[in-house]
């Protein structure tokens, strides 16, 4: 981990940039806590916030219960009294105990108030399958968040983002679901040391093309960069884009390259049937229909829980093979 | 109630079953022959057999992600579970589940559970269903310390001494969940202190002697048969091996020291020195469990390794049951 000499940027874990920009804030911002199972003195169950109890002590880095509604409250009260709470769910299918406090609550004061709460509070947790962790260990739900008006989605694919994504939540003065991809965690990539932000709703593209745009997010900006770079080889060019943030969406780069390419796949890795995908291409429909040349194509999970055997799981999260093999038909069409 | 012979028979075998096969699991994983997450239930044996020693088939048990003990204990197959395990298609859950969801609901075994404290209001359910039928079978429910401190085990017990429904819950106290020991997640030592606040009974028990947790769970499970309630037993346990997978010595969050003292107490040589004494079992009976338990294992652990992968083209079946009303249940 040795900087370049003519840049702070130094190669880190995205598991690591997590934890440093996390550090960064809580040194900036005294108001800055953190809450979760195990965060604490074991540093979290992936490692996330290793040496945080060491440095800022337990009333800065809390050991919770396991009571994922009762440390997403904390947060939430915490929040709307005057505090800048990151609150961690080990898991993100733990939400799900949370949901109450999470859609009920943290969402809605602000609106039902009149206005009068601010609740920056930000709500970090790991999704993704790949692992054999199997059908409760392993879902992307975040189409059932950014279903929820008062909640902001971020899901960062690469070291970089991580940090300065996480940033720009904690100091959004709205609650932010931050969600690590659990297969991302040992990823590398140029991490500047500074603080610095990644605003919120604003999309990259990783990847120019001009033949096909393929919109997705978190691990599947691997796998669909992987398949494009293949399929470059083929002669086809894809312009995939990386949202980075769901809630707010930038749907404007989304929509110009649409209609420079006039063909569209969105890739997930969560189920596709009401996947986050479906509100993307109901979007490009509606601002770029005469543009299309083909219909808007959606790869995503088939719609079954998350198996465990490694054979069936494999068959499950979509690939940059599969992903391929669909963008090549599109591109055909 | 002591104990007969057949009783305390049944209790080593019963223990000595889970041993063997979590040391297996253990020594798979070490070699990377099971994916996913394993939980292991060594040192916590007594627990779980003294407990289902007391149940029948058709008496449900709900579990928690340290589940296979409860299993083995409930009279679980080596062969279907050791295939789950290693994800194969003649697994208890045909490779779709893993040792997280492990389950037989022939043995009233409800499953495994990845969701801490997930397993408890399913337990209730079916101490409901039985008292609906106007049955005396009752459901346990097994939890850790860890998962008492979750809001569905307190609706659930609230609701279970509401309704005063045959339900035993049984805490799994091993003082830590996951890295964190317990006294820097609740303000109490003793889980138990907390069946009074829904008007059951409670006892602690020493959950290292087998014998102790027979009794205890023989009296609350008679109680629930009789109609009268549930009732709460915490057993004071522990781990040898770590949260997940095989690493004993050397973590952080609990020393070597506290871990050799707990394996002073190893259920399993506790009882059989007991039992050696009383004269119900001797050295080499109880070497012959052993024995038979491990070629039971190789056994199962041969048939898992043989037996197919899952097909594919099932990944979507069992997502829902085909829709068909097939009247009532008699
Ligand atoms: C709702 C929920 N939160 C967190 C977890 C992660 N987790 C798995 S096991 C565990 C510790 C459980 O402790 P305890 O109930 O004492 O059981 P033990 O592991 O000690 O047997 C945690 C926090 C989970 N699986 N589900
Ligand atoms: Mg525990």
């Amino acid at each position: 981990m040795t900087p370049p000499a003519d840049t702070d940027a130094r190669r880190i874990a995205y598991g690591a940039a997590f934890t440093e920009g996390l550090a960064q804030m809580m040194d900036a911002d005294p108001n800055v806590f953190v809450a979760g199972e195990d965060v604490g003195r074991a540093g979290g169950v992936f490692g996330s916030f290793r040496g945080l109890n060491e440095r800022f002590g337990d009333m800065r880095v809390v050991d919770t219960p396991i009571s994922e509604q009762a440390i997403v409250g904390l947060g939430t009260g915490a929040a709307v009294s005057g505090l800048r709470p990151v609150v961690d769910v080990m898991f993100m299918d733990f939400m799900l105990v949370a949901m109450d406090q999470i859609v009920n609550q943290a969402a809605k004061l602000k609106y039902m108030f009149g206005g009068k709460a601010t609740l920056p509070m930000t709500i970090t947790t790991s999704a993704g399958a790949g692992l054999s962790a199997a059908a409760q260990h392993s879902q992307s739900l975040e189409a059932m968040l950014c279903h929820i008006p008062g909640l902001k989605v971020v899901m960062p694919s690469n070291p970089y983002d991580a940090k300065g994504l996480l940033i720009s939540c904690i100091r959004d003065d709205n609650p932010t679901v931050f969600v690590k991809h659990k297969r991302l965690l040992g990823l590398k990539g140029d991490v500047p040391e500074d603080l610095y932000e990644i605003p919120l709703g604003t999309a990259q593209v990783v990847r120019p093309g001009d033949d096909v745009t393929v919109v997705t997010y978190g691990r599947m900006v691997h796998e669909a960069t992987s398949a494009a770079d293949a399929l470059a080889a083929e002669g086809i060019e894809c312009d995939v884009i990386d949202l980075r943030s769901l809630q707010p969406l930038d749907m404007d780069t989304v929509v110009q390259s649409a209609q420079r390419t006039s063909r569209v796949a969105v890739v997930h890795e969560a189920v596709r049937f009401g996947g986050f995908g479906g509100e993307i291409a109901s979007q490009i429909a509606e601002e770029a229909f005469d543009y299309l040349d083909a219909p808007i194509e959606r790869v995503g999970a088939p719609f079954s829980p998350v198996p465990f055997s490694p054979v069936l799981e494999k068959e499950w999260v979509p690939n940059a093979e599969m992903i391929g093999e669909r963008i090549r038909a599109l591109a055909a069409a | 109630m002591d104990p007969s012979p057949e009783t305390l028979l049944d209790l080593h075998r019963r223990m000595v079953r889970i041993r063997h096969f979590e040391e297996a699991a253990g020594r798979l994983a070490e070699q990377n022959r099971l994916p996913g997450f394993l939980h292991l239930y060594v040192g916590e044996e007594a627990v779980a057999a003294g407990v289902c020693a007391n149940l029948d088939d058709d008496d449900q048990i709900s579990s928690t992600h340290r589940g296979h003990g409860h299993l083995v204990a409930k009279g679980g197959d080596y062969s279907g579970m050791m295939a789950e395990l290693m994800g194969k298609a003649t697994g208890y859950c045909g490779g779709k589940g893993g040792s997280m969801h492990i389950c037989d609901l022939d043995l009233g075994m409800l499953g495994a559970n990845g969701i801490v404290g997930g397993g408890v209001p399913i337990a209730v359910g079916a101490g409901f269903a039985n008292k609906y039928r106007g049955s005396d079978r009752v459901s346990v429910v097994f939890f850790g310390d860890g998962a008492s401190n979750i809001g569905a085990f307190h609706e659930a017990a609230n609701m279970a001494a509401a309704l005063s429904l045959p339900v035993l819950f049984v805490c799994e106290n091993n003082e830590y969940g996951e890295f964190t020991p317990r006294d820097r997640t609740m303000a109490i030592t003793d889980v138990v202190d907390r069946a009074a606040g829904y008007g059951m009974p409670g006892a602690i028990v020493d959950g290292m002697d087998v014998v102790a947790v027979w009794e205890a769970a023989n009296e609350a499970v008679s109680r629930a048969r009789r109609g009268e309630g549930p009732s709460f037993i915490e057993a004071k346990t522990y781990r040898f091996y770590n949260h997940h997978g095989v690493q004993t010595l050397g973590m952080k969050y609990r020393s070597d020291d506290e871990l050799e003292q707990w394996k002073q107490r190893d259920p399993i040589e506790l009882f059989e020195d007991r039992l050696a004494t009383a004269g119900v079992l001797d050295a080499d009976g109880a070497q012959a469990a052993h024995d038979a338990a491990e070629a039971d294992i190789e056994a199962a652990i041969a048939f898992a390794e043989e037996s197919p992968l899952p097909d594919p083209d099932n990944l979507l079946v069992d997502v829902y049951t085909p829709a068909a009303y097939s009247g009532a249940i008699s």
